[in-house]
């Protein structure tokens, strides 16, 4: 298979005005990874999925990692047809809190239909051009994204059999709010 | 939205989305929520169905009643204590996600496992792949109608190979055996002999399944050309293992990667012509004689030998920055595991590639236009477990 350096090339080389940098595995014995600005990917995930020698038709894994400063998306592909691989393309939202957009590689394969919601659903990245964008393992009207970092859990005392102390004024003054206000605490 | 209204929108509509059905009587469609708590979903899996009489015009899957955040989890604490945690994903399959998790860790920090430890992993993995396709077929035929019998013939076969887990491991399933460089305790020669023996049963036991199965007309009737997946479609929704295979493409992660030892063993690939419920079926049947081939080497071959590597350092480990990823074909799939290390005890990413959660993609694909009780045998056929989907 390519190296990485020569799928970079090829990419630019396919698609004018593409932004690809090489992203170092800090361990430099493990795969090296190719980091793709949002506005060309659906364009380079298109090349990588029909150049004839890349052949990269099969997207196996999709993750979401939680940076310091920004989201991100890595993607692993594989060819089924040439049975090499894997690339791996990685893709940065802007920041965490307000631009959080990335486009989705749903269209290009379908196996990231599911993942990209398990993203959206646990780390927030909304995902532009997805079908079917809806939390996937949480319930709907949960508000936060709970495979952030930053996460706070909720206080439990609901499972504490018998709650005292600090737990019980806790769930007294929360059961108030509850009363006063039932839509928006509901779900929470 | 509601469902119906979605299939009366066609908002879905678009890239290789299933073509729509248009509706046959008139009237309203009936919505029917099948599970979280029918019999036929193996757990705790629910699907919204649309129905037109009785034929399916939207099916959508809803996740979640058994998640309990097990990524988060393992951000949490060391990179040995998830490693029981893992037993918790395919419960069916505790070994091999076991080895796919130890193999990811080993890619990580760039540790050698002993040979014996390699011996080992792969018999284990080839009985756990066995017993689990055994007791999917027993599922998929139980859930056809036929109650009890071919269930109870496969669970037989499956308490054999448990009591083995249990004798080695100290338990049938949550079984937390394999550690970064090797495995937790090595097999006594008494726990080979044993395991020689009930290998040496299990073709009867696959030929007696075979006999009592492949072609009996009521299982032929309501399996063949039901639930046909393309080639096509199959590659681009990431579906992996059998199922894939049953549809006749050519991709074992055992040949193609050989990882492990994998590339000593002679066996072969068996691969489906139609991708129908039916193939699906065979395949597992024949994977299961080609997993007893590979058996009969491994338990021919192995030698004595340390199980741990020497260096391996398990406790306080804190591998280099990077990130690694290491797959398996897991008896559901490709099972892989992706870390990201930032030097710390802790993983800082850790994520599970669950081929049960990515196999049911292309479950509506299968199921639009067909009746309601196929839906039941597709679903079946599929081979998922809840603790993987829903993690």
């Amino acid at each position: 298979m390519k190296t990485v350096e020569e799928i970079k090339s090829a990419i630019e080389a396919a698609i004018l005005g593409a932004a690809v940098e090489i992203a170092p595995n800090p361990n430099p014995a493990l795969p090296h990874s190719l980091r793709i600005a949002p506005e060309c990917a659906l364009a380079v995930a298109k090349f990588l999925r029909d150049d004839a020698e890349l052949k990269l038709d099969y997207l196996s894994n999709v993750t979401g990692v939680d940076w310091p400063d920004s989201l991100e998306a890595v993607y692993h592909l594989y060819s089924v047809e040439k049975k090499h691989g894997p690339v791996i393309l990685r893709m940065h939202t802007v920041n965490r809190t307000d631009q959080v957009e990335l486009p989705s590689l749903t269209p290009i394969w379908r196996s990231a239909e599911f993942q990209e919601r398990e993203i959206f659903d646990l780390y927030g990245i909304v995902f532009t051009g997805h079908p079917d964008l809806r939390r996937l393992l949480m319930w709907e009207g949960f508000k936060d994204h709970p495979m952030r970092r930053d996460y706070v859990e909720p206080d439990d005392f609901e499972y504490e059999p018998t709650a005292h102390d600090e737990v019980l004024k806790r769930a007294q003054a929360r059961q108030t709010a509850f009363v006063s206000q039932p839509e928006s605490e509901a779900g929470v | 939205m509601s469902i119906t209204e979605e299939v009366l929108n066609q908002k879905l509509e678009g890239w290789n989305r299933p073509a729509p059905i248009a509706p046959q009587v008139e009237g309203e469609l009936l919505e029917v929520a099948m599970g979280p708590h029918h019999p036929s979903t193996h757990g705790v899996f629910r699907m919204d169905v649309a129905l037109d009489g009785e034929r399916v015009m939207r099916l959508r899957p809803v996740f979640g009643y058994l998640h309990r955040n097990h990524e988060k989890l393992a951000e949490g604490q060391s990179y040995l204590a998830s490693m029981p945690y893992t037993d918790r994903l395919d419960y069916i399959c505790p070994m091999t996600n076991n080895w796919a998790y130890a193999l990811a860790v080993e890619k990580l920090t760039g540790q050698e496992v002993p040979e014996r430890a390699e011996y080992l992993r792969v018999i284990l993995g080839e009985l756990t792949r066995f017993q689990n396709h055994a007791s999917s077929i027993g599922f998929l035929i139980q859930e056809m109608g036929a109650s009890g019998t071919p269930l109870m013939y496969a669970f037989r076969e499956r308490e054999k190979i448990l009591d083995l887990f249990e004798e080695l491991t100290g338990a049938r399933m949550m079984v937390n055996y394999m550690r970064f460089g090797g495995c937790r305790v090595d097999a006594s020669p008494g726990w080979l002999d044993r395991t020689r023996k009930v290998v040496a049963g299990l073709a009867g036991f696959v030929d007696e399944f075979d006999q009592l199965l492949s072609s009996n007309e009521i299982l032929m009737a309501r399996t063949q050309g039901v639930g046909v997946l393309r080639p096509e479609l199959a590659v681009n929704a990431g579906v992996t293992g059998p199922m894939l295979r049953a549809s006749g493409v050519n991709y074992d992660i055992r040949k193609v990667d050989s990882y492990g030892i994998y590339n000593r063993f002679n066996f072969r690939v068996p691969l489906g012509d139609h991708g129908d419920v039916y193939d699906r079926y065979m395949i597992r049947m024949l994977e299961m004689r080609e997993s007893i081939v590979i058996l009969q080497q491994a338990l021919k071959e192995i030698q004595p030998g340390p199980v741990m590597s020497p260096t391996a350092r398990i406790r306080g480990m804190r591998p280099k920055p990077g990130e690694a990823y290491g797959r398996i074909e897991a008896p559901k799939g490709e099972l892989g595991f992706y870390l990201i290390s930032d030097g710390s005890p802790n993983p800082y990413r850790y994520r599970v590639r669950p081929p049960s959660l990515i196999n049911l993609t292309v479950l509506e694909d299968m199921c639009l236009g067909v009746n309601v009780a196929d839906v039941v045998l597709i679903f079946g056929s599929v081979d998922i477990v809840l603790g993987e989907v829903d993690r």
